[in-house]
């Protein structure tokens, strides 16, 4: 786990010394506030809550966490620091789990600083704050996912333009499979395709934790995706490391 | 004598190109092997097999008995790198470069501090210890990657192309600091510059197409003919294996 820690920190701090985490952050806090007070109705709705702040967030993850994911290896095979990191007498899976955790905890930050949001809705009435709180951690959860999927991504390319758009068409997918329209359009043609759409949906799932329920099955199935798709980065490193 | 670096009849090929062909070499402790080729003849192909980079086609390779396929982080562990171009995280400074390089080979604390002190004294590193990497020139970059290989005083060295890009005073003092670890150390420079083998190496292995042509002294491989040069030639030009 050593070295998982030591590539964990190295990442992080990687961030925060070049203008990545700041341009991330604050496209990030704008792009959110904005939706949230404009197309969200946040003072319309009447509503002392934070639904249509998360209802934003998947969409903005979708742009913005295949950004952060394009490079974490394509970034490295450039550089040829790909040839350093895997020479340290570390295990390749802790190289991938360091980098992960890395820009989980980043995507977290990103995600904490949007409390004047909490506070705003704390002023304004008087909103049930474990369901914000779940919320919270729902957005983590697709975070987590998308985050995943885009790091196994940048793992079998070392194009970070390619890595970039597939990681976005990825992400797209997970996130409108679950809705109506396209889950209505395929439950008239292809209802097999149309039950498969709904379970990998995100969205369903972050409906879930955003009315302050934490089902099991949800964490299970967000907890596996993640897993699946880190094996499946670990697997790409191992085979085409050197290409 | 023990044989520190054991490489039997390695072999690596890229679809039908075959980039090292069937080599097989030992370096004992106190060796300094001189790895000698043309541009393109396999020399970094060989060297990232034996530091666990790229996986061997066919063949072994033995890092102090323990196998680079089979117990990758053993053999990484007796290991100092120094890949091609020495690449390094440009955003970095170089005593955090060194610190992460030290961490990630399980040092800590004082004994951390006290690994990359000596690393950056024995490469005249101290002037520019909080400078970032990406604004050091090319000859201090090397030593940092350099320095990076020696952090944690492993018993084999394999360095790429250690003194390429250095001025002559600089080269200088890579090869001093060569000569003075050689006695405890198992050590593989690969270089094109035929001065050096001459000057810091006991044996030089010549490759030339993925195969090695010639693994004898500098001395021997000096009276085959009327200058290294043309003996360098004579052995590494396709027609030398014809005749």
């Amino acid at each position: 786990m050593g070295g998982a820690i030591t590539v964990f920190r190295r990442e992080l701090s990687g961030y925060f010394a070049t203008p990545v985490a700041y341009v991330f952050i604050v496209i990030f806090l704008i792009m959110a506030g904005a939706l949230t007070f404009t197309v969200g109705n946040f003072f319309a709705r009447g509503q002392a809550d934070l639904t249509p702040f998360f209802t934003f967030v998947p969409w903005l993850f979708l742009f913005l966490v295949p950004a952060l994911t394009m490079r974490l290896w394509a970034e490295e095979r450039r550089l040829g620091t790909i040839e350093l990191l895997l020479t340290l007498p570390i295990a390749q899976w802790q190289a991938v789990l360091g980098k992960f955790l890395a820009a989980w905890a980043f995507c977290g930050i990103a995600l904490a600083l949007t409390f004047p949001l909490v506070i705003t809705v704390n002023v304004l009435g008087n909103p049930d704050n474990g369901v914000i709180l779940t919320g919270y951690l729902g957005c983590m959860m697709v975070a987590g996912a998308f985050l995943a999927v885009g790091a196994a991504i940048s793992a079998m390319t070392k194009n970070q333009v390619i890595a970039f758009v597939l990681a976005v068409a990825a992400c797209f997918f997970l996130t409108a499979a679950g809705s109506p329209v396209v889950t209505e359009f395929l439950s008239k043609r292809i209802p097999l395709l149309a039950d498969l759409a709904r379970a990998i949906s995100i969205t369903d799932r972050l409906n879930g934790f955003t009315r302050g329920v934490i089902a099991a099955r949800d964490f299970v199935f967000f907890a596996s995706f993640m897993a699946f798709f880190l094996f499946a980065n670990t697997i790409a490193i191992d085979q085409r490391k050197a290409d | 004598m023990t044989a520190l670096i054991e490489i039997e009849r390695l072999t690596k090929r890229f679809g039908a190109f075959t980039a090292v062909d069937d080599v097989s070499f030992t370096v004992a402790k106190g060796e300094v092997v001189g790895f000698l080729g043309p541009n393109g003849a396999g020399k970094s192909t060989t060297m990232r097999m034996l530091a666990g980079f790229m996986t061997p086609t066919s063949g072994t390779a033995r890092i102090c008995g323990d196998d680079v396929v089979d117990k990758p982080v053993a053999a990484k562990r007796h290991l100092g790198f120094l890949p091609e171009g020495a690449p390094t995280y440009p955003e970095m400074t170089v005593t955090g470069f060194l610190e992460f390089c030290g961490r990630a080979r399980g040092f800590h604390r004082s004994e951390l501090q006290d690994r990359v002190a000596k690393a950056m004294a024995l490469t005249q590193l101290e002037g520019v210890r909080l400078q970032p990497v990406e604004t050091l020139s090319k000859g201090f970059k090397r030593r940092v990657g350099l320095a990076a290989a020696l952090l944690h005083d492993p018993a084999v060295l394999v360095l790429d192309e250690p003194t390429d890009g250095l001025d002559p005073n600089q080269k200088h003092d890579v090869r001093n600091l060569i000569l003075a670890m050689a006695p405890t150390k198992a050590i593989v420079i690969s270089t094109h510059i035929l001065e050096e083998v001459g000057a810091v190496c006991s044996r030089a292995v010549v490759i030339a197409r993925g195969r090695v042509v010639a693994d004898e002294t500098p001395a021997e491989l000096a009276a085959r003919g009327p200058s290294m040069d043309a003996v360098f030639r004579s052995l590494t030009l396709p027609a030398a294996e014809a005749a």
